[in-house]
């Protein structure tokens, strides 16, 4: 079972506290809002595609715990300049490999948080009427 | 240092050694401070033992057989069933029905008397310090019925007062007044009696959730004269999957049965059925046999430590918890004064995020609860998403919480920001 000090692992540290394009892009043309139903913490992923089909920019903005702010940094700066297939691509194995350190079941949701939203942003063009939950990801679970 | 006699009246020392679970080591090596009890509470041995002799000694289904196994297991279902009545100090048996826990059986009320006595433009009123267990179903019901949901708000002490209560009664007219004895996130115990009485004058039916309450206080059905009171039996050192549906004899027998099935009958045709007399009409399938002798045990087990006791131990704790965290810098408790709480106390640490407090507690070896416990109207109305909560219970000892306090106490230390840097993704990419 992983300990306190292995998940809190420098790299982690250092994008908690410096996180990769924390905050909201005004030029954004897509957008995704989601919650993680365990704690309710919040995170809201915006992105500008280009033409060529390219994720020119990323942003998160969101409130939470060291796994999910730092894990949201990573990623974000891990998919800008990918294309969207490379981005659907990604997977949540990918994902949890990426953060590092092993993590428990509960904390792997604190980590694919920024992720299932990701994915589901890649769906959510601003400005079109309709709701922007595009089902993807796996889910989150309720807390008990 | 290991004092573990309470200024009360109890030898903790030696209710430890009934939990076995008490002495096993954490993850990390130190020994396990079990602070999750509101969440849900350990089995002593006895439990343990009467639900692993049913199985190998006397298990049958119940109300079935003729044979010697099924007379013995419906007899001790049926026991188990009268020592839950005698621990609530209920009338009659007739109104004890086993659910599968707290949140089945609010269901079964929503179901049965609410789809029956409730639609368009009635109020349901709750408080805003409500499990989801108590909030979801009701939510439910107005969308079956057309009925409207409300809330009674927690001032800036997280205090609701009898004045609170009695302008919501006034300005809704509610139908049903369903409120938790005691708030599984705030602590707060709530004057039970009072309430429904203030309630029932104002017309309305009143639901108690006493999934806090029973076990901590000790219960009286009579006295509190509500209509409804339910309760989970894990929260009692008891099973999982079984809890308690007491209503009032007449209303349950005025409401239809929710779940269809064997055993809830009298007689089925190719036209219908009709219902079996209680309790039965409100169990339908194969009951949860062996829990209900688990619960049973466990009632007898809190019974011979004293309610009375029990819960003076847990206030004596939750006291110097609550104290204790309110002396700490940066650390903000979210409930009421001691005075007004148990053994629960949430808290927020300042630039903490209630799942890194609750993972670091864990290295030191401290079970506590983070999230929101279920209450997330609660937490909204608050405004903050996640709080940490600790919950002792009346085999935690006076030495625990300092345990406790002390890793809350170094937790800002192990996250204050230190002005790190993220290496730039060149350098990143090849460590
Ligand atoms: C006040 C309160 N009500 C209801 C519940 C739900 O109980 P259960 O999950 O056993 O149905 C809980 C426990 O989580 C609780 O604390």
């Amino acid at each position: 079972m992983p300990n306190e000090q292995d998940i809190y692992e420098e790299h982690v540290l250092d994008h908690y506290e410096d996180p990769y394009h924390r905050g909201t892009l005004d030029t954004a043309s897509h957008m995704h809002e989601g919650n993680n139903p365990l704690c309710g913490d919040r995170i809201v992923i915006t992105l500008k595609l280009d033409d060529s089909g390219k994720v020119a920019e990323a942003w998160f903005e969101g409130e939470g715990c060291v796994i999910s702010q730092a894990s949201a940094s990573m990623l974000i700066e891990r998919m800008e300049g990918k294309t969207i297939e490379e981005v659907k691509a990604f997977t949540a194995e990918e994902m949890l490999e990426l953060f590092g350190p092993k993590l428990t079941p509960n904390r792997q949701k604190c980590c694919l948080l920024s992720w299932k939203i990701l994915q589901s942003a890649l769906h959510s063009p601003i400005g079109e009427d309709g709701d922007s939950s595009a089902p993807s990801g796996p889910s989150l679970g309720e807390e008990q | 240092m290991i004092v573990t006699t309470s200024p009360t009246n109890l030898d903790v020392a030696k209710i430890r050694e009934d939990f076995p679970i008490l002495g096993i080591r954490s993850a990390s090596d130190r020994p396990l401070v079990y602070f999750d009890n509101a969440a849900s509470t350990q089995r002593p041995t006895s439990v343990i033992e009467a639900m692993s002799r049913c199985y190998r000694e006397y298990y049958s289904n119940v109300h079935r057989g003729i044979h010697t196994l099924s007379e013995a297991s419906t007899q001790a279902y049926e026991n188990a069933r009268a020592t839950v009545a005698s621990f609530m100090n209920a009338s009659s048996t007739n109104e004890v029905i086993f659910a599968a826990g707290t949140t089945a059986a609010i269901n079964t009320v929503s179901r049965s008397w609410g789809d029956q006595n409730l639609s368009q433009g009635d109020v349901i009123l709750l408080l805003i310090s409500e499990h989801h267990a108590n909030i979801v179903p009701w939510h439910q019901l107005a969308e079956r019925v057309g009925c409207r949901v409300e809330f009674i708000s927690v001032d800036e002490e997280f205090l609701i007062d009898d004045e609170a209560v009695a302008s919501a009664l006034r300005m809704h007219q509610p139908k049903l007044f369903a409120f938790g004895a005691a708030s599984n996130t705030l602590g707060t115990e709530y004057p039970v009696k009072r309430w429904t009485r203030m309630a029932h004058d104002a017309g309305a039916t009143v639901l108690i959730d006493a999934a806090q309450a029973a076990p901590h206080w000790k219960m009286d059905v009579q006295d509190w004269d509500a209509d409804f009171i339910v309760f989970s039996g894990h929260k009692v050192c008891g099973p999982t999957g079984i809890g308690v549906l007491w209503g009032r004899e007449s209303l349950l027998d005025s409401m239809p049965p929710f779940l269809g099935g064997g055993g809830m009958i009298q007689t089925v045709t190719t036209d219908g059925f009709t219902a079996h007399a209680l309790p039965e009409k409100f169990e339908a399938g194969t009951p949860p046999i062996v829990e209900a002798i688990g619960l049973e045990a466990a009632i007898d087990y809190l019974t011979d430590v004293g309610m009375d006791n029990i819960h003076a131990h847990e206030r004596l704790l939750g006291t110097r918890a609550d104290a204790g965290l309110r002396e700490i810098n940066g650390v903000r408790v979210i409930g009421p004064t001691a005075e007004h709480k148990g053994g629960i106390n949430s808290f927020v640490i300042d630039g903490v995020h209630a799942h890194d407090v609750s993972q670091f507690l864990d290295g030191q070896g401290v079970a506590v609860r983070a999230g929101h416990h279920c209450t997330m109207p609660l937490h909204h109305a608050i405004g903050v998403t996640a709080t940490s909560r600790a919950s002792c219970y009346f085999y935690n000892t006076v030495e625990e919480v300092d345990v406790f306090l002390q890793a809350v106490s170094d937790v800002r230390d192990r996250f204050a920001k230190t002005g790190r840097r993220r290496r730039s993704r060149s350098s990143r990419s090849n460590s």
